[in-house]
């Protein structure tokens, strides 16, 4: 019985435990944990435990196949798929007494039909054993019904039935907790892999024509690469899947040899860091990666989604988008230096005493109106402009395209204001189109 | 011979802890009623007086049973309840019906259960009523016996009867209420709630033809009460299946009991939370891990029970945090301290985390911007930073004001207990400019 890593519980059979630790590997003291607290079938179980912990550790892996491979009665819910309360109640009340239980709910079913159902099948179905309901996403919980969650919470007492539930989560319990407080569920939480646990999973995926070690060094090189910004075993994972072809191109060209390790790695090191640009922040798909892998000569052209990150647009509106940045990121004062010729006695040293501590660029766009945009324009513009109906629609276009937005109500005719709402490097590469040095402007360069 | 015997013995044994598992289980999981509620004696005695003057002498009333959540309200009320039907003249004649707020969440669902907890469906059928008031008054008339002038006397119990009184126009108490103001039926409206201004909370003409009867169950528990409630909680009862082990079990918990470290767990554990449900939830813990391998509770069971129930639970999301991000949370912390409070947004952060690579990392390599945004957009999705007002502005997602959910000692911590923390972000938390 006591063979120490495999998992024991009373009331449950034995092999069936055996064969679920190496499925559970990492997770063999939470899966434990949890059954311990499920005690056996037969006996009551806490109203509601609440389990959370990181994206991808295990949570509703070690709940599921518990479940499932025990075979105990279970309904399991994802607060993503359940728009509205009702369809949570038809999948509960399906899954644990069948189709016919779930019909007897009215259309669009309140809180206290669901409990009226449940009674009610739940006397024809007396527990054997405890039923397990487990809501995944649990966080989502909170933008439903008020009363759902303290209700589900205490479940087990307004039906009166030997029921507990379960909720995933990766946000903490404080959030959830509702004002005039609830019933308090168990807290479990999923600790996070450790580096060395992670190894250990990943490298359970071996490529069919390479030895293992191989893999595990591979594995190796890319946890150096990534794994201090991203301890997520699904990105890793999938990260991992796709560079592995890059990584064995030299051993298939026959330039290197599998214990060549350092050839390996600087083969491949490069590659990983341009991956974290582009594959890790979604910019490019896993399929145009895949592309730009095999045919290596196009890849240097091939950019990520903000390296063409300026938009196409029409003369005048380009320079109106840097009088708009210039405007929301200069404070109106110092505009006297930058587009008057003869600004008078405003001395440099003076005039930069003033310097505040926190540059614009932190705070964020500053609203400016329309008057104040119009003038910087024509003065950064090289060409005389009449203020024709042309321009204002440029200015509405803008907005339209969410380059600009406009702050406060639409209904303001007279003067409106607007912000900014461009980056620095977009701007940067605007004004190298129109030849304008946009930095010689800025108050927060000077 | 003694092999068999002592296989035997075995078995017994894991029967015995299945036993005492179901046992236990029931009472902390089930909450299955005490034999007596403790601590609060006077609040039984006069509830129970208050409702035999309802099913004997067919007097009306109203009361509020308020108390903070886990004192016992529900259980006080389930016991009287339980002595009153003990009496099969009670028993056939009282009809209860319990509503909850947090089911009939509106006047019309509750009217709907208040029909079918009396059987009154049929009575019902498709008559149509103008009022909820006449409604009511119809269903309670049809509960008047034939021969006499008297009626069934009906208890209403409301639970979270904070919640009801959200109703539009208080339609429900309001009729309640009224009913067991006039003589019509004798009728109980038991409510149960953890707010103590509940009573404000209620319309003028509500609360005029409310009793005011209140009965508190406000925790005076002493330390040593609450000793003896975690004993008794534990003591198993003469009528187990197998004595010998009934007798080992609880002479174990006896000893528990007068164990130093115990004492302090519980002594720690009073002083967060009084209240029955808290224990309740210590005490499955610490149960659970009994097992055949060791079949008495034992003082680590206890230390681990609630050195699980009382872990910090946003350190430990922050255990799992990479660390790019656990900088970025350093970097906020620092803003939090130079600018005493005020919000930050993603420049900022950016900025000082820059500041930090330009001056003395060696560890943390420079990350391209758009992957310290990702990191930060993970924190704000763990809720570990929220959004000032709510996200609803419209400036860009880099500007957007922040504030940190996670305080001083918290992040400290926190850095602590992270594993293989480099030596330079250490220093770079402590230092106090940056």
């Amino acid at each position: 019985m006591s063979s120490g890593a495999a998992l024991q519980c009373s009331g449950y059979p034995e092999e069936k435990l055996q064969a679920l630790t190496p499925i559970l590997m990492c997770r063999e003291a939470q899966a434990e944990t949890l059954l311990t607290l499920m005690g056996e079938p037969d006996q009551y179980s806490y109203p509601s435990v609440f389990i959370y912990g990181h994206r991808a550790t295990g949570k509703s892996h070690v709940l599921f196949t518990l479940l499932t491979e025990l075979q105990i009665p279970h309904a399991a819910v994802s607060c993503v798929e359940c728009v509205s309360a009702g369809l949570m109640f038809e999948q509960v009340l399906s899954a644990l007494f069948g189709v016919d239980a779930a019909s007897l709910l009215p259309r669009s079913p309140s809180l206290s039909d669901f409990v009226r159902v449940y009674r009610q099948a739940c006397l024809q179905h007396p527990a054997q054993e405890t039923r397990y309901i487990v809501v995944e996403k649990a966080e989502l919980l909170r933008d439903m019904e008020v009363n759902l969650l303290p209700a589900l919470l205490r479940l087990q007492e307004l039906v009166d039935d030997n029921v507990t539930v379960f909720l995933l989560s990766e946000i903490v319990w404080e959030k959830f907790r509702p004002n005039t407080g609830c019933f308090e569920p168990l807290l479990l939480h999923f600790p996070d892999y450790t580096k060395a646990e992670l190894l250990h999973i990943l490298s359970r995926d071996t490529h069919p024509s390479y030895t293992p070690e191989l893999y595990m060094s591979y594995i190796n090189i890319l946890l150096g690469v990534f794994y201090s910004v991203c301890r997520d075993l699904r990105e890793l994972r999938h990260l991992a899947a796709l560079n592995f072809s890059k990584f064995c191109e030299p051993l298939e060209k026959g330039e290197a040899r599998e214990s060549d390790t350092h050839k390996l790695w600087k083969n491949i090191e490069p590659h990983l860091k341009k991956a974290m640009q582009s594959v890790y922040l979604r910019e490019v798909s896993s399929a145009q990666w895949e592309q730009q892998q095999t045919d290596e000569k196009e890849a240097t052209a091939l950019r990520g989604l903000s390296a063409h990150a300026h938009v196409e647009l029409p003369y005048y509106s380009k320079f109106l988008l840097i009088a708009a940045y210039l405007a929301s990121y200069n404070p109106a004062r110092t505009d006297r230096r930058f587009f008057l010729k003869h600004h008078g006695k405003i001395k440099k040293t003076n005039f930069l005493k003033k310097h505040e501590k926190t540059s614009n660029h932190l705070l964020g766009p500053k609203p400016f109106a329309l008057d104040r945009l119009l003038a910087i324009f024509y003065s950064v513009v090289d060409s005389r402009v009449a203020p024709t109906a042309s321009v204002f629609s440029q200015i509405s276009s803008l907005v339209t395209l969410q380059l600009l937005t406009q702050v406060g109500h639409d209904d303001q005719l007279d003067s409106p204001k607007y912000k900014c709402a461009v980056s620095l490097d977009f701007i940067l590469a605007i004004s190298r189109t129109v030849s304008f040095d946009i930095v010689r402007y800025l108050y927060d360069f000077l | 011979m003694s092999k068999r015997k002592s296989r035997e013995k075995h078995l017994a044994v894991g029967e015995c802890v299945s036993q005492v598992q179901r046992v236990l289980r029931e009472r902390l999981c089930h909450q299955r009623l005490p034999d007596k509620p403790v601590g609060l004696e006077s609040q039984y005695k006069h509830l129970l007086e208050l409702l035999k003057r309802t099913v004997v002498h067919g007097e009306s009333n109203s009361v509020l049973i308020v108390g903070p959540r886990g004192s016992g309200k529900t259980m006080l009320l389930r016991c009287v309840l339980r002595e009153l039907l003990e009496v099969q003249e009670v028993k056939t004649n009282v009809l209860q019906v319990h509503l909850s707020g947090l089911l009939q969440t509106d006047d019309r669902i509750a009217l709907k259960e208040i029909t079918r907890q009396l059987q009154l469906e049929n009575v019902v059928g498709d008559k149509v009523f103008g009022s909820f008031a006449e409604n009511l008054v119809f269903l309670l008339d049809a509960l008047k016996k034939g021969d006499k002038s008297s009626s069934r006397p009906v208890f209403f119990i409301l639970e979270e009867f904070d919640l009801l009184a959200h109703h539009k126009n208080q339609t429900l108490l309001y009729n309640l209420l009224d009913v067991s103001q006039s003589a019509q039926a004798p009728v109980a409206v038991v409510g149960l709630t953890c707010r103590l201004d509940v009573l404000e909370l209620l319309e003028k003409r509500v609360k005029s033809r409310f009793s005011h009867r209140q009965i508190h169950t406000l925790s005076s528990l002493s330390f040593r009460q609450y000793q003896d409630a975690f004993r008794s909680e534990l003591t198993l009862q003469e009528n187990f299946p197998d004595t010998k082990f009934c007798q080992e079990w609880n002479l174990g918990i006896k000893k528990l009991c007068e164990d130093k470290a115990v004492d302090e767990i519980l002594q720690k554990h009073y002083n967060s939370f009084k209240d029955f449900r808290s224990l309740h939830s210590l005490l499955l813990l610490a149960v659970s891990r009994v097992s055949v391998s060791h079949p008495t509770l034992r003082a680590v069971d206890l230390l681990e029970a609630s050195r699980m129930s009382s872990s910090d639970s946003k350190g430990n999301m922050v255990h799992g945090l990479s660390i790019l991000e656990l900088c970025l949370i350093i970097a906020m912390k620092h803003l939090n301290d130079i600018y005493e409070g005020e919000p930050f947004n993603f420049q900022m952060v950016h900025n000082e985390f820059k500041k930090f690579l330009q001056r003395k990392s060696h560890s943390i390599h420079n990350f391209e911007k758009p992957v310290v945004f990702k990191a930060f957009e993970h924190l704000l999705q763990l809720e570990l930073i929220q959004p000032v007002d709510g996200g609803v502005c419209k400036a860009q997602k880099e500007y957007q004001l922040m504030r940190l959910m996670l305080d001083h000692t918290q992040v400290m911590e926190a850095l602590q207990r992270y594993p293989q923390c480099p030596t330079d972000v250490k220093q770079w938390a402590v230092s106090a400019f940056g």
